[in-house]
Protein backbone atom coordinates (compact mmCIF):
# COMPACT_ATOMS: atom_id res chain seq x y z
CA UNK A 1 0.00 0.00 0.00
CA UNK A 2 2.79 2.37 1.00
CA UNK A 3 4.79 1.61 -2.15
CA UNK A 4 1.67 2.26 -4.28
CA UNK A 5 1.20 5.59 -2.56
CA UNK A 6 4.86 6.46 -3.12
CA UNK A 7 4.61 5.49 -6.77
CA UNK A 8 1.44 7.58 -7.19
CA UNK A 9 3.11 10.58 -5.57
CA UNK A 10 6.18 10.19 -7.80
CA UNK A 11 3.96 9.88 -10.87
CA UNK A 12 2.05 13.01 -9.87
CA UNK A 13 5.23 15.05 -9.58
CA UNK A 14 6.64 13.66 -12.82
CA UNK A 15 3.46 14.55 -14.69
CA UNK A 16 2.93 17.90 -13.01
CA UNK A 17 3.24 20.66 -15.62
CA UNK A 18 6.49 22.55 -15.73
CA UNK A 19 4.36 25.68 -15.85
CA UNK A 20 4.01 25.25 -12.10
CA UNK A 21 7.47 26.69 -11.82
CA UNK A 22 7.20 29.15 -14.68
CA UNK A 23 7.12 32.28 -12.66
CA UNK A 24 9.94 33.07 -10.31
CA UNK A 25 10.40 36.54 -8.94
CA UNK A 26 14.13 36.15 -8.52
CA UNK A 27 16.34 36.54 -5.50
CA UNK A 28 13.98 34.96 -2.96
CA UNK A 29 16.27 32.20 -1.77
CA UNK A 30 19.34 34.41 -2.05
CA UNK A 31 17.62 37.17 -0.10
CA UNK A 32 16.25 35.06 2.74
CA UNK A 33 19.36 32.94 3.25
CA UNK A 34 21.64 35.99 2.98
CA UNK A 35 19.53 37.76 5.60
CA UNK A 36 19.52 34.70 7.83
CA UNK A 37 23.28 34.27 7.63
CA UNK A 38 24.26 37.92 7.76
CA UNK A 39 23.90 38.48 11.53
CA UNK A 40 26.03 35.43 12.32
CA UNK A 41 28.76 36.48 9.91
CA UNK A 42 29.96 39.34 12.10
CA UNK A 43 31.24 38.72 15.62
CA UNK A 44 30.26 42.23 16.75
CA UNK A 45 26.59 41.61 16.00
CA UNK A 46 26.62 38.06 17.40
CA UNK A 47 28.16 39.06 20.72
CA UNK A 48 25.87 42.04 21.23
CA UNK A 49 22.74 40.01 20.42
CA UNK A 50 23.71 37.14 22.69
CA UNK A 51 24.56 39.67 25.43
CA UNK A 52 21.02 41.10 25.15
CA UNK A 53 19.68 37.63 25.88
CA UNK A 54 22.15 37.04 28.72
CA UNK A 55 21.26 40.35 30.34
CA UNK A 56 17.55 39.65 29.93
CA UNK A 57 18.02 36.28 31.65
CA UNK A 58 19.85 37.95 34.53
CA UNK A 59 17.12 40.59 34.89
CA UNK A 60 14.35 37.99 34.82
CA UNK A 61 10.72 38.58 33.83
CA UNK A 62 9.44 40.79 32.27
CA UNK A 63 12.82 42.03 30.94
CA UNK A 64 13.74 38.56 29.72
CA UNK A 65 11.14 38.81 26.97
CA UNK A 66 10.66 42.58 26.78
CA UNK A 67 14.24 43.29 25.68
CA UNK A 68 14.13 40.77 22.79
CA UNK A 69 10.74 42.22 21.77
CA UNK A 70 12.01 45.80 21.82
CA UNK A 71 15.34 45.14 20.11
CA UNK A 72 14.15 43.95 16.65
CA UNK A 73 11.61 46.78 16.38
CA UNK A 74 14.15 49.50 17.15
CA UNK A 75 16.81 47.72 15.08
CA UNK A 76 14.43 47.74 12.11
CA UNK A 77 13.80 51.43 12.71
CA UNK A 78 17.57 51.98 12.45
CA UNK A 79 17.63 49.88 9.29
CA UNK A 80 14.78 51.93 7.82
CA UNK A 81 16.71 55.13 8.54
CA UNK A 82 19.62 53.64 6.59
CA UNK A 83 17.37 52.55 3.73
CA UNK A 84 15.83 55.99 3.26
CA UNK A 85 19.30 57.56 3.31
CA UNK A 86 19.42 59.11 6.79
CA UNK A 87 23.07 59.29 7.77
CA UNK A 88 23.97 58.08 11.24
CA UNK A 89 27.42 59.18 12.43
CA UNK A 90 29.76 56.73 14.16
CA UNK A 91 27.84 53.56 13.39
CA UNK A 92 30.83 51.25 13.91
CA UNK A 93 31.68 53.05 17.15
CA UNK A 94 28.09 52.66 18.29
CA UNK A 95 28.21 48.91 17.60
CA UNK A 96 31.48 48.58 19.51
CA UNK A 97 30.00 50.56 22.42
CA UNK A 98 26.97 48.25 22.40
CA UNK A 99 29.23 45.24 23.01
CA UNK A 100 31.07 47.13 25.76
CA UNK A 101 27.86 48.40 27.38
CA UNK A 102 25.91 45.16 27.21
CA UNK A 103 28.96 43.11 28.24
CA UNK A 104 29.49 45.42 31.24
CA UNK A 105 25.80 45.14 32.16
CA UNK A 106 26.13 41.34 32.22
CA UNK A 107 29.48 41.50 34.05
CA UNK A 108 28.15 43.69 36.86
CA UNK A 109 24.65 42.15 36.79
CA UNK A 110 23.30 45.69 36.39
CA UNK A 111 19.64 45.95 37.40
CA UNK A 112 18.37 49.33 36.18
CA UNK A 113 14.68 50.16 35.88
CA UNK A 114 13.00 48.28 33.05
CA UNK A 115 12.39 51.42 30.97
CA UNK A 116 16.06 52.38 31.23
CA UNK A 117 17.23 48.88 30.25
CA UNK A 118 14.86 48.88 27.26
CA UNK A 119 15.99 52.38 26.24
CA UNK A 120 19.66 51.37 26.45
CA UNK A 121 19.11 48.22 24.39
CA UNK A 122 16.98 50.20 21.92
CA UNK A 123 19.66 52.87 21.56
CA UNK A 124 22.26 50.27 20.62
CA UNK A 125 19.79 48.49 18.33
CA UNK A 126 19.59 51.54 16.06
CA UNK A 127 23.29 51.23 15.20
CA UNK A 128 23.04 47.51 14.50
CA UNK A 129 20.02 48.00 12.26
CA UNK A 130 21.58 50.88 10.38
CA UNK A 131 24.84 49.05 9.75
CA UNK A 132 23.66 45.55 8.97
CA UNK A 133 20.08 45.84 7.83
CA UNK A 134 20.90 47.65 4.63
CA UNK A 135 23.72 45.42 3.38
CA UNK A 136 21.65 43.71 0.69
CA UNK A 137 23.62 41.42 -1.63
CA UNK A 138 23.32 42.04 -5.37
CA UNK A 139 20.24 40.43 -6.91
CA UNK A 140 18.62 39.56 -3.58
CA UNK A 141 15.06 40.29 -2.54
CA UNK A 142 15.18 43.13 -0.01
CA UNK A 143 12.13 42.17 2.01
CA UNK A 144 13.07 38.50 2.34
CA UNK A 145 16.61 39.53 3.25
CA UNK A 146 15.15 41.68 6.03
CA UNK A 147 12.87 38.89 7.26
CA UNK A 148 15.86 36.52 7.44
CA UNK A 149 17.87 39.18 9.22
CA UNK A 150 15.16 39.77 11.85
CA UNK A 151 14.67 36.04 12.45
CA UNK A 152 18.41 35.39 12.85
CA UNK A 153 18.73 38.30 15.26
CA UNK A 154 15.80 37.02 17.30
CA UNK A 155 17.29 33.54 17.38
CA UNK A 156 20.57 34.97 18.69
CA UNK A 157 18.59 36.60 21.50
CA UNK A 158 16.96 33.27 22.26
CA UNK A 159 20.39 31.64 22.31
CA UNK A 160 21.51 34.24 24.86
CA UNK A 161 18.40 33.65 26.98
CA UNK A 162 18.99 29.89 26.76
CA UNK A 163 22.57 30.23 27.93
CA UNK A 164 21.40 32.71 30.57
CA UNK A 165 19.25 30.07 32.26
CA UNK A 166 22.42 28.90 34.05
CA UNK A 167 21.94 32.06 36.11
CA UNK A 168 19.91 30.05 38.63
CA UNK A 169 23.04 28.29 39.92
CA UNK A 170 25.84 30.15 41.76
CA UNK A 171 28.50 28.69 39.44
CA UNK A 172 26.40 29.60 36.42
CA UNK A 173 26.08 33.14 37.71
CA UNK A 174 29.88 33.42 37.82
CA UNK A 175 30.20 31.96 34.31
CA UNK A 176 27.72 34.53 33.00
CA UNK A 177 29.70 37.35 34.56
CA UNK A 178 32.88 36.05 32.90
CA UNK A 179 31.00 35.86 29.62
CA UNK A 180 29.95 39.48 30.09
CA UNK A 181 33.58 40.42 30.68
CA UNK A 182 34.58 38.62 27.47
CA UNK A 183 31.91 40.47 25.46
CA UNK A 184 33.02 43.81 26.92
CA UNK A 185 36.68 43.06 26.08
CA UNK A 186 35.73 42.10 22.53
CA UNK A 187 33.81 45.38 22.37
CA UNK A 188 36.99 47.24 23.31
CA UNK A 189 38.76 45.49 20.43
CA UNK A 190 35.93 46.49 18.06
CA UNK A 191 36.22 50.07 19.33
CA UNK A 192 39.97 50.08 18.72
CA UNK A 193 39.38 48.80 15.17
CA UNK A 194 36.70 51.43 14.55
CA UNK A 195 38.89 54.27 15.77
CA UNK A 196 42.09 53.30 13.95
CA UNK B 1 12.92 46.80 -6.78
CA UNK B 2 11.10 43.46 -6.36
CA UNK B 3 8.78 44.87 -3.67
CA UNK B 4 6.79 46.80 -6.23
CA UNK B 5 6.34 43.80 -8.49
CA UNK B 6 3.76 41.81 -6.55
CA UNK B 7 3.53 39.30 -9.42
CA UNK B 8 0.95 36.58 -9.51
CA UNK B 9 1.91 32.95 -9.51
CA UNK B 10 1.37 30.77 -12.56
CA UNK B 11 0.73 27.29 -11.21
CA UNK B 12 -0.55 25.86 -14.49
CA UNK B 13 -3.65 24.65 -12.66
CA UNK B 14 -5.92 27.58 -13.48
CA UNK B 15 -6.73 31.00 -12.02
CA UNK B 16 -8.22 29.72 -8.75
CA UNK B 17 -5.04 27.84 -7.86
CA UNK B 18 -2.91 30.75 -9.08
CA UNK B 19 -4.75 32.91 -6.55
CA UNK B 20 -4.50 30.24 -3.86
CA UNK B 21 -0.73 29.99 -4.30
CA UNK B 22 -0.23 33.74 -4.58
CA UNK B 23 -0.72 34.50 -0.90
CA UNK B 24 1.74 31.91 0.32
CA UNK B 25 4.58 33.17 -1.90
CA UNK B 26 3.95 36.88 -1.34
CA UNK B 27 5.44 38.11 1.94
CA UNK B 28 4.03 41.60 1.29
CA UNK B 29 0.55 40.08 1.75
CA UNK B 30 1.39 37.27 4.14
CA UNK B 31 3.17 39.37 6.78
CA UNK B 32 0.37 41.85 7.57
CA UNK B 33 -2.19 39.03 7.40
CA UNK B 34 -0.17 36.92 9.84
CA UNK B 35 0.26 39.87 12.22
CA UNK B 36 -3.43 40.79 12.16
CA UNK B 37 -4.51 37.19 12.66
CA UNK B 38 -2.11 36.91 15.59
CA UNK B 39 -3.34 40.15 17.18
CA UNK B 40 -6.97 39.17 16.60
CA UNK B 41 -6.49 35.63 17.90
CA UNK B 42 -4.77 36.89 21.05
CA UNK B 43 -8.01 38.75 21.80
CA UNK B 44 -9.80 35.41 22.00
CA UNK B 45 -12.44 33.73 19.84
CA UNK B 46 -14.47 36.94 19.29
CA UNK B 47 -11.45 38.78 17.86
CA UNK B 48 -10.47 35.78 15.76
CA UNK B 49 -14.00 35.45 14.37
CA UNK B 50 -14.12 39.17 13.49
CA UNK B 51 -10.94 38.81 11.41
CA UNK B 52 -12.00 35.48 9.91
CA UNK B 53 -15.34 36.69 8.58
CA UNK B 54 -14.36 40.23 7.55
CA UNK B 55 -10.91 39.84 6.01
CA UNK B 56 -11.60 37.38 3.14
CA UNK B 57 -14.68 39.21 1.73
CA UNK B 58 -12.93 42.56 2.13
CA UNK B 59 -9.89 41.16 0.29
CA UNK B 60 -12.11 39.87 -2.50
CA UNK B 61 -13.88 43.23 -2.75
CA UNK B 62 -10.47 44.90 -2.90
CA UNK B 63 -9.41 42.64 -5.78
CA UNK B 64 -12.51 43.70 -7.75
CA UNK B 65 -11.97 47.37 -6.92
CA UNK B 66 -8.27 47.20 -7.84
CA UNK B 67 -8.98 47.45 -11.57
CA UNK B 68 -10.06 51.07 -11.05
CA UNK B 69 -6.71 52.10 -9.59
CA UNK B 70 -3.25 52.58 -11.00
CA UNK B 71 0.11 51.38 -9.65
CA UNK B 72 1.58 53.92 -7.27
CA UNK B 73 4.31 53.96 -4.62
CA UNK B 74 1.67 54.46 -1.92
CA UNK B 75 0.39 50.84 -2.23
CA UNK B 76 3.47 49.10 -0.78
CA UNK B 77 4.12 51.96 1.65
CA UNK B 78 0.69 51.80 3.30
CA UNK B 79 0.74 48.01 3.28
CA UNK B 80 4.09 48.14 5.10
CA UNK B 81 2.65 50.64 7.58
CA UNK B 82 -0.23 48.24 8.26
CA UNK B 83 2.31 45.44 8.83
CA UNK B 84 4.15 47.58 11.39
CA UNK B 85 0.88 48.53 13.10
CA UNK B 86 -0.48 44.96 13.29
CA UNK B 87 2.90 43.53 14.36
CA UNK B 88 3.07 46.14 17.12
CA UNK B 89 -0.49 45.35 18.22
CA UNK B 90 0.41 41.67 18.52
CA UNK B 91 3.66 42.50 20.35
CA UNK B 92 1.88 44.81 22.80
CA UNK B 93 -1.02 42.35 23.25
CA UNK B 94 -3.40 45.29 23.69
CA UNK B 95 -7.06 44.65 24.36
CA UNK B 96 -9.01 45.38 21.19
CA UNK B 97 -12.81 45.20 20.87
CA UNK B 98 -13.99 42.85 18.12
CA UNK B 99 -15.44 45.74 16.08
CA UNK B 100 -12.01 47.44 15.98
CA UNK B 101 -10.50 44.15 14.79
CA UNK B 102 -13.18 44.06 12.09
CA UNK B 103 -12.34 47.62 10.97
CA UNK B 104 -8.62 46.77 10.83
CA UNK B 105 -9.37 43.57 8.90
CA UNK B 106 -11.52 45.49 6.41
CA UNK B 107 -8.75 48.07 5.93
CA UNK B 108 -6.10 45.42 5.27
CA UNK B 109 -8.39 43.38 3.03
CA UNK B 110 -9.49 46.30 0.89
CA UNK B 111 -6.00 47.75 0.60
CA UNK B 112 -3.94 44.67 -0.16
CA UNK B 113 -6.80 43.20 -2.21
CA UNK B 114 -6.85 46.32 -4.37
CA UNK B 115 -3.08 46.10 -4.73
CA UNK B 116 -3.53 42.51 -5.95
CA UNK B 117 -6.35 43.70 -8.23
CA UNK B 118 -4.06 46.24 -9.87
CA UNK B 119 -1.56 43.50 -10.66
CA UNK B 120 -4.34 41.25 -11.96
CA UNK B 121 -5.59 43.98 -14.27
CA UNK B 122 -2.06 44.65 -15.51
CA UNK B 123 -1.32 41.00 -16.20
CA UNK B 124 -4.71 40.34 -17.80
CA UNK B 125 -5.43 37.44 -15.45
CA UNK B 126 -8.95 36.20 -14.69
CA UNK B 127 -10.12 38.45 -11.87
CA UNK B 128 -12.97 36.31 -10.53
CA UNK B 129 -11.12 32.98 -10.39
CA UNK B 130 -7.86 34.41 -9.09
CA UNK B 131 -9.65 36.67 -6.62
CA UNK B 132 -11.63 33.73 -5.23
CA UNK B 133 -8.41 31.74 -4.90
CA UNK B 134 -6.72 34.58 -3.00
CA UNK B 135 -9.75 35.06 -0.72
CA UNK B 136 -9.85 31.32 0.01
CA UNK B 137 -6.16 31.32 0.90
CA UNK B 138 -6.76 34.36 3.14
CA UNK B 139 -9.60 32.51 4.90
CA UNK B 140 -7.45 29.43 5.48
CA UNK B 141 -4.47 31.45 6.73
CA UNK B 142 -6.56 33.58 9.12
CA UNK B 143 -8.39 30.50 10.41
CA UNK B 144 -5.14 28.65 11.13
CA UNK B 145 -3.17 31.51 12.70
CA UNK B 146 -6.15 33.06 14.49
CA UNK B 147 -7.27 29.74 15.98
CA UNK B 148 -3.74 28.92 17.09
CA UNK B 149 -3.37 32.31 18.79
CA UNK B 150 -6.84 32.13 20.38
CA UNK B 151 -6.02 28.73 21.86
CA UNK B 152 -2.88 30.00 23.60
CA UNK B 153 -3.37 30.00 27.36
CA UNK B 154 0.05 29.39 28.88
CA UNK B 155 1.87 32.67 29.61
CA UNK B 156 5.00 31.40 27.85
CA UNK B 157 3.06 30.61 24.67
CA UNK B 158 1.45 34.06 24.66
CA UNK B 159 4.88 35.64 25.07
CA UNK B 160 6.15 33.59 22.11
CA UNK B 161 3.23 34.95 20.05
CA UNK B 162 4.09 38.49 21.13
CA UNK B 163 7.74 37.96 20.18
CA UNK B 164 6.56 36.69 16.76
CA UNK B 165 4.46 39.86 16.46
CA UNK B 166 7.49 42.02 17.17
CA UNK B 167 9.48 40.16 14.52
CA UNK B 168 6.72 40.79 11.98
CA UNK B 169 6.55 44.44 13.04
CA UNK B 170 10.32 44.71 12.58
CA UNK B 171 10.11 43.08 9.15
CA UNK B 172 7.32 45.56 8.35
CA UNK B 173 9.57 48.46 9.27
CA UNK B 174 12.22 47.12 6.91
CA UNK B 175 9.47 46.67 4.29
CA UNK B 176 8.59 50.34 4.78
CA UNK B 177 12.23 51.28 4.29
CA UNK B 178 12.58 49.22 1.12
CA UNK B 179 9.38 50.67 -0.34
CA UNK B 180 10.44 54.23 0.42
CA UNK B 181 13.93 53.71 -0.96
Amino acid sequence: MTSRRTAATLLFWLLAPAAAFAHTRGGEAVGFVAGLSHPVSGLDHVLAMVAVGLWGAQLGPPAVWLLPVAFPMVMAFGGTLGLVGVHLPGVEIGIALSAIGLGAAVLFEAKPRLALAAALVGFFAIFHGHAHGTELPQGANGLLYSIGFVIATGLLHLLGIGIGTIHRWPAGRAVLRWAGAAVALAGLAFLWRALT
Amino acid sequence: MPLFLAHLMTTGLGPFYDGLAHLFVTPEDLLPLFALSLAAGLRGPSGGRAALFVLPPAWLAGVFLGRFFAPHWIWPVFSAALTVAFGSLAALDRKLPARIVAVLAATLGLWNGAWNGIELARSGAAVVGTGLGIATAVFVAVALVGALAAALRAPGARIAARVAGSWVGAAGLFMLGWSLR
